[in-house]
C-alpha cells in the first residue's frame, strides 16, 4: 500500500521536475536566428562551391590549364578549356565550367591544384528554379568578382603576346561567354 | 517472408513506411498485427540504395572521400576514419601524430553529435517533442565547431589518406573547451527532463530486452551490444589510431532493454567529452599530413580489414587491392545492418508503440544499411 | 411582435451567435498561444513572420485550410467521412451554453448543467470513431479504436471526481456550484484537490492531448484518426480540440476554482455591468491559466503507452477517485 502511494508520488514529482525544466527554458531567451533577416557569420573555412582565385591587384587568374582539377574530380563536374594565344608558350584559360548539381564538395580539386588557382566560395544559401542555374561559368563569375573588387579582369586574354591588349577585343570576348549554357 | 493480408481477417498487415514518421528515412517494416500486438515484423530495406560499395570499386581512393560521409550522415567522420585507416594500413603509411589526434578529436565530437541526434529522435519516437530541440541546440555547437575545421556541417570529407586536409586553429580549440564545459552542464537538464520522467521510464524499462546470446547471434555491436552487458568496443578491444593513449571507460549496462541502451549512449557522450579533453591537452605539434603521399595510391595486391567504432557500432572496411589505384573490392560492414536484423526477433509479441521505441533505441541510420 | 419573435428566441439566437463566435475566436487565439508557448519552451520564437510577432499567423493558416480541397479517399464512406468533423466540433460548442462566465452571463442555467456537459462531451469519442472508421485507413482505424477505449475508461474517474463536488453542493446546477464557492474554492480543500487533480488528468485524456494523445500518436500512427483529412475537415477537428480544451478548463474552473469568483478578498457577487465584466475576466483568467498548463504539459512529456494508459486509469485514477468520493460522502454526513 505504501509502495503504491510512494510510486504515485514519485511519478508525480518527476513530472513536476520536467515541467520545471521546460518552464525555465520557456522564460529564457530564444536561441534561434531570424533567417533570412539575420544571418549568422559563416566561418572563413566554409567550403562552398569552387571559384577561381582573383589576384586583387592585377585582376589575373592563376590557372595554368593543367587539368589536374578536372582529373581529380570524382563526379566529373569540372570542365576546363584552354587555348594558346598567338606567340605564347603557355595555355590560357578560356573556359571553366562547374556543374554544381553533381558536385559533392569533397575538395579534391582544390587540393589537386598545383598553383592554388581555385578556392572555396562562402556561398551557402544558393537557390534556383532550374538545374541550369547551377551550371556555373566560373570565368564569368571571375569577371563579376573582379568588377566588385574594382579591378579590370584579365582572364581568357587571348591577345597575341607581343602586342598590347585591346579593350574592344576583350569586350566581345566577354559577350561571347555570356551565352546561356546547357 | 513478407506477410500477406489474411483473408480470414484475424490479423492485419500494416505497412509501416517507407514514409512513416518513426522509420527515420526510408525503411519499410511490414507488420503483421493482432490488434495492437505485433506478431511479425519484416524490415524491407533497399529504398536508399546508392551503390556506394560499387562506387568504391570504380573510383580511386580519393574519389571515395565524398562517399563515406554520405553513408552515415549522422556520424560521417567515423566512416571517413575507417576508410583512410584501411587504405593507410594497406599502403603502410605512418600518419603524423597531430593528424591522428585531430582525427580522434573530430570523430569523438561527431560521435557526440550523432548521439544527440539519436537522443532527440528517440524521444520524438516516444512522443516527446521538446528534447530534440534541446539536443539540437547542443548539436549545433558541435556542427559549428566541425564546420570551422572541416568546412562542412554534415558530410565532412575531412580525412585524407596520410592525414587530414586542414589543421586545427586556436578558435576551434577554445571553442571546444567552452563546449565541453557547456555540454557537461547540459546532461543535468537531460536527466531531469527525460531520464527521471516516470512516463519515459515506463515506456523504456523492460521493453525490447536483448539477451547477450541474441547479440552474438546477430552480430550486433555498439551501444546495442553494450546495453546488453557485452563490453565490446573496437576502441578498446582492437585499439586503432591513438585511442590506446586515452583514459576512458566503456559504459555497459546489463539489462538489455531500451533504457539500458539509452543510458549507454548518454554515458558514452560523457566519455567522448573526456577523450576530447585529453586529446586537446596533449595535442602534439607538427604536420597534419604525411610529407610525401604518392600521387597514385597503388593498392595491393593484398587485402586488409580495418574496423573502427562508429557511433552505432563496429564499422568495418574490407579492402582488396590488385595493384592498381582502384580497389578490387571494397566491402563495408555497417553497424546498423546487423542491429536492424535483431528487429524481427525482438518485435514478436510487443505492442505497436513498443516497436517504435525498440526501433528508436537501435539507432538506425537507413542510408548506412542500404548503402 | 412578441408573438412572432418571442424574446426568449431572440435571446437564444443572439447567445448562440456569441457562443459560436467565442468558440472560433478561442480556437484562433489558442492555436497561436500554443505555438508561441511551444516555441518558447523549445527556445525558438514560434510563428514570427505574419504580422507583428506572428500574431496574424492563425488568420493565414485559416485561409490556407479553407482554400484547400477536402479530399475524400476512394474507399471511404463519404457521408460519414464528411459528418465526422462536424460531429467533433458541434457538441463542445453546444456544451458552452451552460457554462457560467459570470453571474449574469450564462445562456441557460439548466438544473442538470453538469450532466448536460458530460453527455455532450461524450459525443467527441463518437466523432473520432466515425472519422477513423470511415477513412478506410488502417492507421485511422487504430486511432479510432484507441480513442474509444481511452475515452470510455477515462470518463469513469472524470465522473467520479465531478460527483465529489456535486454531492458536496447537492446540486447539478452550475450556478449553485459557483455560489457555493464564494468563500473558498473546492480545489483548496483536501478532497477537492484530489478530485481536481484526477479531473484535470482525465480532462487532458478526454481532449486526446499529449501525453494521452494516443488516437493521434504521430510517431506510431502518422496522424491517427485524422490521417486522411485535409483542408477544413482537418480544421474542424482542430477547432473541436481547442473548444474541448476550453470546455474542460471551464468545467474545472466552475467546479473547482470558484468559477467567476475572484480570490476571497476580491469576490464580487454583483449583477451590474462592471461586476459582470470583472467576473468574466476572473473566469477567463482561470480558464486560460489551466489551458496554458495543458499546453505546457503537452510539450514536456513523452506519450504513454496504450496499456499503461488504461492501467493508470483503472489501477490509480478510479480507486483514488472512488476513495475520495467515499471520504467526501462520510465527511459530509458527519
Amino acid at each position: 500500500m505504501i509502495r503504491y502511494f510512494r510510486e504515485i508520488f514519485e511519478g508525480l514529482w518527476s513530472l513536476l521536475v520536467g515541467l520545471k525544466v521546460t518552464g525555465r527554458f520557456a522564460l529564457a531567451p530564444t536561441v534561434t536566428t531570424h533567417y533570412p533577416f539575420d544571418e549568422l557569420e559563416v566561418t572563413p573555412n566554409y567550403r562552398g562551391h569552387i571559384d577561381l582565385v582573383v589576384n586583387p591587384k592585377t585582376g589575373k587568374d592563376k590557372c595554368i590549364v593543367c587539368m589536374m582539377c578536372q582529373r581529380a574530380c570524382p563526379s566529373g563536374c569540372i570542365t576546363v578549356k584552354g587555348q594558346k594565344p598567338e606567340g605564347a608558350k603557355k595555355r590560357v584559360l578560356t573556359e571553366y565550367r562547374l556543374d554544381f548539381t553533381k558536385c559533392s564538395l569533397c575538395g579534391n580539386c582544390v587540393e589537386a591544384c598545383p598553383t592554388s588557382a581555385i578556392e572555396f566560395s562562402h556561398e551557402y544559401n544558393i537557390a534556383g528554379t532550374s538545374r541550369h542555374d547551377f551550371h556555373y561559368d566560373l570565368v564569368e563569375r571571375f569577371r563579376d568578382r573582379c568588377r566588385t573588387l574594382g579591378v579590370e579582369p584579365k582572364i581568357a586574354d587571348l591577345t597575341p603576346v607581343a602586342t598590347k591588349p585591346k579593350p574592344e577585343r576583350e569586350k566581345t570576348e566577354s559577350q561571347g561567354d555570356r551565352k546561356p549554357d546547357g | 517472408m513478407i506477410p500477406r493480408p489474411d483473408p480470414t481477417l484475424e490479423t492485419l498487415v500494416l505497412n509501416m513506411g517507407p514514409q512513416h514518421p518513426s522509420t527515420h528515412g526510408v525503411l519499410r517494416v511490414v507488420l503483421k498485427l493482432d490488434g495492437e500486438y505485433v506478431l511479425e515484423a519484416h524490415p524491407v530495406i533497399g529504398y536508399g540504395h546508392r551503390m556506394h560499395e560499387k562506387m568504391g570499386e570504380v573510383r580511386n581512393v580519393s574519389g571515395f572521400y565524398a562517399n563515406v560521409g554520405r553513408m552515415d550522415y549522422a556520424g560521417a567522420l567515423s566512416f571517413g576514419h575507417g576508410h583512410v585507416l584501411a587504405v593507410e594500413r594497406m599502403l603502410g603509411i605512418e600518419v603524423p601524430p597531430r593528424a591522428e589526434y585531430i582525427r580522434v578529436i573530430t570523430t569523438e565530437l561527431n560521435r557526440i553529435a550523432s548521439h544527440l541526434l539519436w537522443f532527440g529522435a528517440f524521444l520524438l519516437d516516444l512522443g516527446a517533442f521538446t528534447p530534440i530541440l534541446y539536443s539540437f541546440d547542443d548539436r549545433e555547437y558541435i556542427l559549428d565547431l566541425l564546420e570551422h575545421v572541416t568546412g562542412a556541417r554534415l558530410t565532412f570529407s575531412y580525412f585524407r589518406v596520410g592525414g587530414v586536409n586542414r589543421d586545427l586553429d586556436e578558435r576551434f580549440i577554445q571553442g571546444t573547451r567552452v563546449f565541453i564545459r557547456r555540454m557537461r552542464s547540459r546532461f543535468e537538464v537531460y536527466h531531469k527532463l527525460v531520464t527521471g520522467n516516470v512516463i519515459f521510464r515506463k515506456r523504456v524499462e523492460g521493453v525490447g530486452v536483448i539477451s547477450p546470446d541474441m547479440i552474438r547471434k546477430y552480430g550486433a555491436t555498439g551501444p546495442v551490444a553494450r546495453g546488453s552487458g557485452i563490453p565490446y568496443d573496437i576502441r578498446r578491444v582492437e585499439p586503432y589510431s591513438v585511442y590506446s593513449e586515452f583514459d576512458f571507460d566503456i559504459p555497459t549496462f546489463p539489462e538489455g532493454d531500451c533504457f539500458a541502451r539509452y543510458r549507454v549512449r548518454l554515458a558514452e557522450m560523457e566519455q567522448s567529452l573526456r577523450i576530447v579533453e585529453q586529446a586537446l591537452d596533449r595535442l602534439p605539434d607538427g604536420p597534419v599530413m604525411v610529407e610525401k603521399v604518392p600521387k597514385k595510391l597503388k593498392l595491393g595486391p593484398g587485402e586488409v580489414y580495418q574496423a573502427v567504432e562508429a557511433a552505432r557500432g563496429e564499422l568495418g572496411y574490407y579492402l582488396v587491392g590488385d595493384g592498381t589505384d582502384v580497389p578490387y573490392r571494397l566491402k563495408i560492414r555497417p553497424p546498423s545492418y546487423s542491429n536492424l536484423s535483431l528487429l524481427n526477433e525482438l518485435a514478436e509479441g510487443v505492442l505497436l508503440a513498443d516497436l517504435v521505441a525498440i526501433m528508436g533505441s537501435l539507432d538506425l541510420v537507413i542510408p548506412e544499411i542500404d548503402r | 411582435m412578441t408573438d412572432v419573435f418571442p424574446p426568449d428566441l431572440i435571446r437564444l439566437i443572439v447567445s448562440f451567435v456569441i457562443v459560436v463566435a467565442f468558440a472560433f475566436t478561442n480556437a484562433a487565439v489558442l492555436v497561436l498561444v500554443e505555438r508561441k508557448i511551444c516555441g518558447h519552451i523549445q527556445r525558438r520564437p514560434g510563428p514570427f513572420e505574419v504580422g507583428p510577432h506572428g500574431l496574424l499567423q492563425t488568420a493565414v493558416d485559416g485561409v490556407k485550410l479553407m482554400a484547400k480541397q477536402m479530399l475524400v479517399p476512394r474507399n471511404a464512406d463519404a457521408g460519414l467521412f464528411r459528418a465526422a468533423p462536424i460531429l467533433s466540433f458541434v457538441p463542445p460548442i453546444a456544451a458552452l451554453i451552460v457554462v457560467p462566465f459570470a453571474r449574469m452571463l450564462q445562456v441557460r442555467d439548466l438544473d442538470i448543467g453538469v450532466l448536460f456537459i458530460l453527455s455532450l462531451a461524450a459525443v467527441n469519442v463518437l466523432a473520432i470513431l466515425v472519422a477513423g472508421w470511415s477513412s478506410a485507413n488502417k492507421y485511422s482505424l487504430f486511432g479510432a479504436i484507441r480513442a474509444v477505449a481511452q475515452n470510455v475508461a477515462y470518463e469513469i474517474p472524470l465522473l467520479l471526481s465531478l460527483l465529489t463536488i456535486v454531492i458536496w453542493v447537492g446540486s447539478f446546477r452550475m450556478s449553485d456550484i459557483v455560489a457555493a464557492q464564494g468563500g473558498f474554492w473546492f480545489a483548496f480543500t483536501p478532497m477537492g484537490f484530489v478530485a481536481f487533480l484526477v479531473y484535470f488528468i482525465c480532462g487532458i485524456a478526454e481532449t486526446n492531448r499529449a501525453p494521452f494523445d494516443l488516437p493521434e500518436a504521430e510517431s506510431e500512427l502518422t496522424a491517427g484518426f485524422h490521417t486522411e483529412y485535409a483542408g477544413m475537415g482537418f480544421g474542424l477537428f482542430f477547432l473541436g480540440e481547442y473548444t474541448n480544451m476550453l470546455l474542460v478548463s471551464a468545467i474545472a474552473t466552475t467546479l473547482f476554482l470558484g468559477g467567476w469568483n475572484g480570490p476571497a478578498f476580491l469576490t464580487t457577487a454583483g449583477t451590474g455591468f462592471w461586476a459582470t465584466v470583472i467576473q468574466t475576466l476572473w473566469f477567463l483568467a482561470k480558464v486560460y491559466g489551466l489551458i496554458v498548463v495543458m499546453i505546457w504539459v503537452r510539450w514536456t512529456y513523452p506519450r504513454v503507452r496504450f496499456d499503461q494508459l488504461l492501467n493508470f486509469c483503472w489501477k490509480i485514477l478510479i480507486p483514488i477517485s472512488m476513495a475520495n468520493l467515499a471520504v467526501t460522502a462520510v465527511w459530509l454526513k458527519l
